[in-house]
Formats: structure tokens, C-alpha cells, sequence
């Protein structure tokens, strides 16, 4: 087994056996990251890993090494880290060095790992394809020709194509399932609050979420514990107690409820990524749990509700990007208005400009409330449903997309774009926890499997993910390189 | 045609908290430029807004001291726009629930008092600042004030002319002065207010269009800005034009307001609740803890003064419109308070003139309130007459000494010995038997002669008690 394929628990096992040392295995990662078509990172920082790695073995060295020290990484570019440039796939940041640390970046750093670089997004998390970047397209490494899903379709492609042992992500609408999915990764968005948006650079502030993007479900509960957590610099996050999220991977999930809602199996969804997902959820009944079908009626209502509140708080997020204090300027600006204009047309791509201009619209006199507030209230009927479901079931199932990774290039329309997002918006707008995990493949492209829990519900989650994974391998595939 | 003037003030008091609203950089004052504004106040990507809860407190104890409702459940939205000085392009204010609702504050206008509505009062940050003129070819942002937490209190349009609104203008400042939310400084931009001006025919219900005046630094310049304003419609009105509702800038040096925007090129700012912030719940036991701490507010102060003191309501009310002037007063009371008329009158008379014939403020005065409440008390023991207290007064300011040890120096000491003061009159009843005579045919008036003529002798220390007493006792 090659170093690249190795999950944290057995690199963390090699370092401390001295089977190789930290900077090893972050040499082993850079050449590979070098020699890789992905596109998947933006930034490789490889002086800085190298020192982290020096730094981590001496740790290891006296024997004070935690779980994740001297791990390499791949951090999402929509972190802030100080004295690297942060970009969140945009040209208006690409001259933007953080002069601090995002909260998740500085308790990462905390814990001795190893920081391979930034990856590459959907400008400002905006896309769920990854062609949105200032910085390209990233390729799926399962097959080169097909998207990796986005917003995090850098961290996901890299941990896919063996660039880092495991990435950072977030998700707004999707943007961490959704490429965990198409890249058959382990993905966990947690429930919103979980973990501080300090420092994470703000698509929309009441739906995004930082997470893990790993091997298995076991990965995600090392690397939660690291992110999760109250931080009094951030209003929204949550002062809820931080459990071991390793501590309740092996319990039994006999007995286990499952709710697949029948709006999650409608017509839009491929057939044999539906056949997928039913024997994914076969499988758990052999283990056990038992299926119930439920329903999400205002799920429907999901798109529209989300392609307005998302718009909406990006619209007025992005107006501090204003070419006066950082980030990209027009050359020779002839007045304050020429500066504003200029340097927002020329620094935004067009999906980011598209959603500023839906959003303001949404917002403006007159059409607040038949937008704005309505979506609001939609936003409370889908948390609703999602209430009454979980006094039936346990987990909801489902696919996380409608189908496998498509063609670069082939989706030109912006709304059938939006429709990709259909089975994972929800979880944001009730602000629910949600995973994807490889259930299967189509035509060998993965396929993933989307848990969502009640609040607060991560320790389950990764209980139940972990579970099938003893189970199953498809977690454990890695794409054929040539 | 006879006009009625209305007019509504939004007053933004900036409140006197040690850090900023939403992050942990200091407000001080007058230091160098943007060294007071950390990655919140600089919009960074990435960051976030904290709300001091002392804002909050703040802004509950001004509603307390309207007798407002204070809305237990509020919202902070933001207020999108570009401008350089604002750095995330938004100002997170309070819309549809502001912190304080609806409340009341009386004023004075000679011996009238009247209600002034407070319409609401609400939580925001300030921007930074824009500097054109330091150089030549560009513009300079200096942030140190962005983010420094402002109470903007929204007026009913009660007021009817310049006046009022400056007696309402002037009650406020004094108010959020006494309960310690705003040091009130008005050259450094503390205290600022707003002027919306309307004219509508006398007797007509509906309101006329409102200009609102801005930049106005000054209460001088806000009784200015209005009367001039009054009438520009006016004249407007009058020739058969019709008033645009839009902002105007005063211009305190040319003396005239000019457009700064009409209505039709505002900005539409697309307000919404602030995704960052989670909406301020107000539990009843901070408020009644708040209640409980709050300081006698002025009414309360002016109510006491008349009742304990004695005062008319005229002094309790001068002596009550500043904090500043209350405290000096009340110090002086200390151990005076038999003298309380005596002192509210040397207050408001000697030391108001002199302070305002050196333009210094109460708190500027070289004569301590300690110092004076000396004087007061050898007023009060017949150490010395009123008239030669004026004389030490002026010493004292002069920075002569203290009360008793001018009065020791310069042996001001008044006569009372019976003996001494009788010898003089006796001497001046010898001397001037013409006078005697007219006395003792009538003429009451001449008695000042014979006071005045004592006094001369007695170098003005003679008690003017005993003096007259003695001196009627001789000529008749």
C-alpha cells in the first residue's frame, strides 16, 4: 500500500512506528502534487509544509505527537491564512495575502499538521462544477474529461487523486457532498454553528459550514474534533459541548431507523445512481436498521428558497470587495465611480456577478418582501419537515446528486447547474448535518450515498458512515493512474 | 399666508464605550490615523462582527431614561452602500427593531414645559472618514472611527420652531451626559444632529415636504441652519414653488444650506437582517438591574431641588441643563445647604458671567465649586458682606487664594463690633447736621448718605445689619 492511499489512523500508526517520517510522506505528497494534471490546488506551499513537517517530527521525536501531527493536508483556498495568499478562486483576491488566520485554520494549525497548500474552488464557493475558478478547471481524477463537483472540487480531487491524505471544505448548498460524491470521498458538512466561520471568507453567512473531506468516516471524526468548537469571534457559532467524535464509531446501529424521502427519489435522478443508493441502503438493512419512507414535501421548494437567500446575504458579503482597500484595482480609475465599476466587472467572474445582481434585485425597494421574506418563510417549512421527519427516523438517506460526475463543459445553462444542487440545498437551509460517502459506482464513475441527521447529530452520523464502511470498500477504491 | 413650522431631530450620540461595537478596538479619540482599526473594522475578507454587549447596555439605560419601551427582542440589519469609508460596504444599524421604542422627554421654554415623542432610538456603527484635503492628488481613509458604536434617537416631529428643537437638542445632551453613555463632545463629533424641516399652512393636518439638514455641529448652528431653512420654503412656497424632499448640507461659514441629494438619486439600501449577528435578547433582569443603577436624571434632580431646596423652578431648571453645572452645584451644597439659594444665585449670577466673559466651560473654572462654597458659607456668618464677597470672588479667580485666606490678607473681615461701628456713626451724625436734618423732616432717602458714609469710614467691612440698626437708632 502506497503512502498516498493511507488513511490518517495509519499514517499516524507509521509515524509513530517510524515506518517514515512526517517530512517523507510531505516530500512523497508534493512530487506527486507536481506531477499532477488535477488542477487542483492554487497554491502549493511547499517551503511551508517542509518546515511543518521538520517541525512535527521533532514531535513525534519526543514522543508528544497527537493523532494528526506531521498529517499532510490540503486546506480549501476560502480559509484564511496568514502570510499566504488566499484567494477563494477569484481574481479579486489573487493578490490577497491574509494578514491572519481563519479560526479553523489556526486550530488546525494547533494540532502539528502539515499544510501542502491552498486548493482550488468555485470562485467564492459559487458553482457546483468547479469551472467557476479564476484559476481553471479542476479535473476529476477518476476520469479527467468530467467535472470533480464544486465548490470544494480541488480538496475533493486531491484527496482522490492522492494529493493530500485528507482536505478541508465547505458547504453552502452542497459544496462539500457534492464533490465528496463525484469524487467518492467521505464528505461531512456539520450542523450549522458546529464550526466557527472565522477567517472563512463569506459566500452566504447563514448557510456556510466548514467540514472534512477524507478517506473514511473514521477520517472525518479525527479531523472534526480538530475543527468543531465555540469560538466567541463568531455570533452564529454554537456553544454546544464538543464530544469525541471517534468515541461512538463502533456502536451497533441495530435497530436503526432510516428515512428515504420519496422527493429525494423523484424523476430527475438517474437510474443507476438510484440502483446504487437502494443497494447502499440494503446493505444497512442487513445490518440491522430498518427503512421508512417519509416525506419532505417543501424540499421542492428548495432551489428557488436557496437561489435567493444565498444571492441575497453574497450580494451585500461581496460589496467589501470594492478594489479601495485590498484585492484587485482597475488600472488608472477616473473617479470613485469608475473605480467601484471597474474593478468589480473586471475583478468578479460571471457567475459571481450573476448572483450579486439576483440578489441585489431580490433585496431592492418593492421586491423585498415577495423575495426576501418569502424565501424566509419557505426556509422554516423546510426546517419543518425535517423537524417531523426526525420524530420517525433516525437518518435520512438519499443520493447526494442526480447524477455521476458530468463532462467539463457540458453544462452551459446556469439553472441546469442549479438543478445539481436539488438533493443537498435543504440540509443548509435547515441547517441540519450531512454527509456523503462512496456507495457505488456508475459506469466507473462514484456514486454517494447523503446522510442527513438532526442537529447537533454529527457522532451519529459518522457512527453510521463508519459502520458501512466496515462493510463495504468502496470507500477504499482509488482512481487507476497512468 | 400664515406658515407652522415642524420640525423632527435624529440626534446620533456616540457612546462612550472603551472598545468598538462589533470588534475589540479601542474608540479613543485623536489618534493616528487607522491605528485604531483592526481586520473587522478594516472589512477583511473573512471576518466577523462581535456586539459589545456594553452598547447594548447603554443604549438600554438612555431608553430607561425616556421612560421608552425597550424592545426586548431586537434586530441588527444591514445598510448597503459604497463608500470608501465604509469598509464592508454595508453599516450594520437596526431597522424594523430598533433596541428602543417608542418614549417621552419634557422641555422648557421659559415658564412653559412641553412633551417631546421620541419616536425610537437604535444601535449603529459609525463610519470611518474620508480626508480631501491632505492631498493633493488623491483622497485619504482614516478607519480609527469605523465601527465606533452610535445611538441614533429619532424624534417625533413635535417641534413647531428653531427654539424648541434646540431646548429639545440641548435636554437630550444633557441627558446622555448625566447617564454616562456619551461625553457629549460636539467639536469632536460626539453629539450630532440631524434637522428634519417641514412648513405646512397654519391649521393644515398633513405635513409639508421635509428637507433634512445635515452637518450641523453646533446648538447656535442648528437654531441657525432651521430658521434659515424655514425660510428658504417659505419663500419657495410663497412664489408658488413646490419644496423637494431631499438632504441639505449647513454651511456654517457661508451661512447657507445646500442639496447634497434629492430623494430621486437615494440610495436604495437594500436592507436585511445581518446573517452574522443572532438577534439581542433583552432578559427583564437586566433591565431592572440597569433600572436600579441608573442616576437621578435631571427631572428627578430639578424635582428635588425645588422641593428640598427650595429653589423656584426657574433655577432648578438652569441648574439642572448640565451635568456639569448640577455636579459644581451640589458640591457646593456639601455642608452649605442652608445656603442653597445663595449658592444657586452666585452660580448662575458671578460665575456663569464670568465663565462666559472668558468662554470657558463650567468644569474649565478656575474658581473651584469647593473654593466657592467658602465664600458662600462667610457670606452666610456675616464674615463678610455680599459686596465684599464680590471682591474676593474676583481674587479667586485671579488666583489669589482661597476664601478665607484672601479675606484674612486683605483684612476684609467685617465689623460687627457695636462699639467701633456706633463711633463711626456718631462721628458722621457730627459732622453732617445738615443732613440730620432732613432725615428728621422726612426724607427717608437720605439714610443711604449715612450708610454710604459709614461704609467709606468703615473701609466697607461694617455689617450693613448693625450699621442700619445703629444709625436709625441715632437720628431719631
Amino acid at each position: 500500500m502506497s503512502i498516498h492511499t493511507k488513511t490518517i489512523a495509519q499514517l499516524a500508526q507509521g509515524l509513530k512506528d517510524k515506518d517514515f517520517s512526517s517530512v517523507e510522506i510531505t516530500q512523497h505528497y508534493l512530487d506527486r502534487i507536481k506531477q499532477s494534471d488535477l488542477n487542483a490546488f492554487i497554491t502549493v506551499t511547499d517551503e511551508l509544509a517542509m518546515t511543518q513537517a521538520q517541525a512535527a517530527d521533532e514531535k513525534i521525536a519526543t514522543g508528544n505527537a497527537g493523532i494528526l501531527t506531521g498529517i499532510p493536508y490540503a486546506h480549501k483556498d476560502i480559509f484564511c491564512t496568514q502570510g499566504v495568499k488566499t484567494s477563494a478562486g477569484s481574481k479579486m483576491l489573487d493578490n490577497f495575502i491574509s494578514p491572519y488566520d481563519a479560526t479553523v485554520s489556526h486550530q488546525l494549525n494547533q494540532t502539528d499538521l502539515v499544510m501542502l497548500g491552498k486548493t482550488n474552488m468555485d470562485e467564492f464557493a459559487m458553482g457546483s462544477s468547479n469551472e467557476n475558478s479564476f484559476y481553471g478547471a479542476v479535473k476529476n481524477p477518476w476520469d479527467k474529461s468530467k467535472i470533480p463537483g464544486g465548490s470544494s472540487g480541488g480538496s475533493a480531487a486531491s484527496v482522490a487523486g492522492g494529493l493530500s491524505c485528507f482536505a478541508t471544505g465547505t458547504d453552502t448548498g452542497g459544496s462539500i457532498r457534492q464533490p465528496a460524491s463525484l469524487c467518492g470521498i467521505t464528505g461531512l458538512k456539520p450542523t450549522y454553528g458546529r464550526v466557527s466561520r472565522y477567517g472563512m471568507i463569506a459566500y452566504a453567512s447563514s448557510l456556510d459550514q466548514a467540514g472534512p473531506m477524507t478517506k473514511t468516516a473514521e477520517d472525518a471524526a479525527i479531523v472534526l474534533n480538530a475543527m468543531a468548537g465555540f469560538d466567541e469571534k463568531d455570533s452564529t457559532s454554537a456553544e454546544q459541548e464538543v464530544p469525541d467524535y471517534t468515541a461512538n464509531l463502533n456502536d451497533s446501529i441495530k435497530g436503526l431507523t432510516i428515512g428515504l424521502p420519496k422527493e429525494f427519489f423523484s424523476d430527475g435522478l438517474d437510474d443507476e445512481v438510484a440502483t446504487q443508493i437502494m443497494s447502499a441502503v440494503k446493505e444497512f438493512e442487513a445490518m440491522g436498521a430498518t427503512v421508512k419512507e417519509v416525506s419532505l414535501p417543501n424540499s421542492a421548494y428548495a432551489i428557488p428558497t436557496y437561489y435567493i437567500v444565498a444571492p441575497c446575504e453574497c450580494s451585500s458579503n461581496l460589496s467589501r470587495m470594492d478594489g479601495v482597500r485590498y484585492g484587485y484595482r482597475c488600472e488608472n480609475p477616473k473617479d470613485l465611480e469608475d473605480l467601484y465599476l471597474r474593478s468589480r466587472s473586471e475583478g468578479f467572474g460571471e457567475e459571481v456577478k450573476r448572483r450579486i445582481m439576483i440578489g441585489a434585485y431580490a433585496l431592492s425597494a418593492g421586491y423585498y418582501d415577495a423575495y426576501y421574506l418569502k424565501a424566509q418563510k419557505t426556509r422554516h417549512l423546510i426546517s419543518d419537515d425535517f423537524k417531523k421527519a426526525f420524530k420517525e427516523v433516525d437518518v435520512i438517506m438519499g443520493p447526494v446528486s442526480p447524477t455521476t460526475a458530468f463532462d467539463l463543459g457540458s453544462v452551459k445553462d446556469p439553472v441546469s447547474m442549479y438543478l445539481a444542487d436539488i438533493y443537498t440545498l435543504s440540509a443548509n437551509l435547515a441547517g441540519l448535518p450531512g454527509m456523503s460517502i462512496p456507495a457505488g459506482f456508475s459506469k466507473k464513475l462514484p456514486v454517494g450515498l447523503q446522510l442527513i441527521g438532526d442537529y447537533w447529530s454529527e457522532s451519529k452520523l459518522l457512527n453510521i458512515a463508519h459502520q458501512f464502511q466496515l462493510q463495504t470498500d468502496w470507500h477504499a477504491q482509488s482512481p487507476q493512474e497512468n | 399666508m400664515e406658515w407652522e413650522t415642524v420640525i423632527g431631530l435624529e440626534i446620533h450620540a456616540q457612546l462612550n464605550t472603551k472598545s468598538k461595537i462589533f470588534s475589540s478596538a479601542s474608540t479613543e479619540f485623536g489618534q493616528a490615523p487607522n491605528s485604531q482599526a483592526c481586520a473587522v473594522d478594516l472589512g477583511l475578507p473573512g471576518v466577523l462582527p462581535v456586539l459589545n454587549v456594553e452598547a447594548v447596555n447603554k443604549a438600554i439605560k438612555f431608553g430607561l431614561a425616556v421612560d421608552a419601551h425597550i424592545n426586548q427582542r431586537n434586530i441588527f440589519d444591514r445598510k448597503n452602500y459604497f463608500y470608501p469609508d465604509l469598509p464592508k460596504g454595508y453599516q450594520i444599524s437596526q431597522m424594523d427593531l430598533p433596541i428602543v421604542g417608542e418614549g417621552i422627554i419634557e422641555i422648557t421654554l421659559g415658564d412653559e414645559i412641553k412633551k417631546v415623542g421620541i419616536t425610537r432610538a437604535h444601535l449603529e456603527e459609525d463610519a470611518g472618514k474620508s480626508v480631501h484635503d491632505m492631498f493633493n492628488d488623491f483622497s485619504a481613509i482614516d478607519l480609527n472611527r469605523a465601527g465606533t458604536p452610535l445611538l441614533e434617537i429619532v424624534s417625533d416631529p413635535d417641534m413647531r420652531n428653531a427654539k424648541e428643537a434646540v431646548a429639545y437638542a440641548k435636554k437630550i445632551h444633557a441627558l446622555v451626559q448625566y447617564i454616562d453613555i456619551c461625553d457629549g463632545n460636539m467639536q469632536e463629533g460626539s453629539f450630532r444632529c440631524d434637522a428634519n424641516v417641514s412648513i405646512r399652512p397654519m391649521g393644515q393636518e398633513e405635513l409639508g415636504t421635509r428637507a433634512e439638514l445635515k452637518n450641523i455641529n453646533s446648538f447656535k448652528f442648528l437654531e441657525r441652519a432651521i430658521n434659515l431653512e424655514v425660510e428658504r420654503q417659505q419663500d419657495i412656497l410663497e412664489e408658488g414653488g413646490s419644496v423637494v424632499q431631499e438632504t441639505r448640507l449647513y454651511d456654517a461659514v457661508k451661512h447657507q444650506t445646500r442639496s447634497m441629494r434629492s430623494k430621486e438619486e437615494a440610495n436604495d439600501y437594500r436592507y436585511f437582517p445581518d446573517p452574522d449577528l443572532l438577534p439581542v435578547e433583552i432578559t427583564d433582569e437586566l433591565i431592572a438591574s440597569i433600572k436600579t443603577d441608573l442616576p437621578e436624571l435631571p427631572v428627578e434632580k430639578k424635582a428635588r431641588f425645588i422641593a428640598e431646596l427650595g429653589l423656584n423652578e426657574y433655577d432648578a431648571d438652569v441648574l439642572t441643563s448640565q451635568k456639569s453645572l448640577a455636579d459644581y452645584f451640589e458640591t457646593m451644597l456639601k455642608g452649605n445647604e442652608k445656603n442653597a439659594k445663595l449658592c444657586a444665585n452666585w452660580v448662575m449670577g458671578e460665575l456663569s458671567a464670568s465663565l462666559n466673559k472668558n468662554q470657558l466651560e463650567i468644569d474649565q473654572s478656575p474658581v473651584s465649586a469647593q473654593d466657592l462654597s467658602q465664600l458662600i458659607s462667610r457670606i452666610g456668618d456675616d464674615t463678610i458682606s455680599g459686596k465684599i464677597a464680590k471682591d474676593v470672588f474676583k481674587a479667586m479667580w485671579d488666583g489669589e487664594g482661597s476664601a478665607d485666606s484672601i479675606i484674612e490678607s486683605k483684612g476684609l473681615k467685617q465689623m460687627t463690633d457695636t462699639g467701633a461701628i456706633e463711633a463711626i456713626v456718631d462721628d458722621i451724625i457730627a459732622n453732617n447736621s445738615a443732613q440730620v436734618e432732613q432725615f428728621k423732616s422726612g426724607n427717608e432717602k437720605i439714610l443711604g448718605f449715612f450708610v454710604g458714609q459709614a461704609m467709606k469710614a468703615s473701609q466697607g467691612k461694617a455689617n450693613p445689619k448693625l450699621l442700619n440698626e445703629l444709625l436709625r437708632k441715632k437720628l431719631s
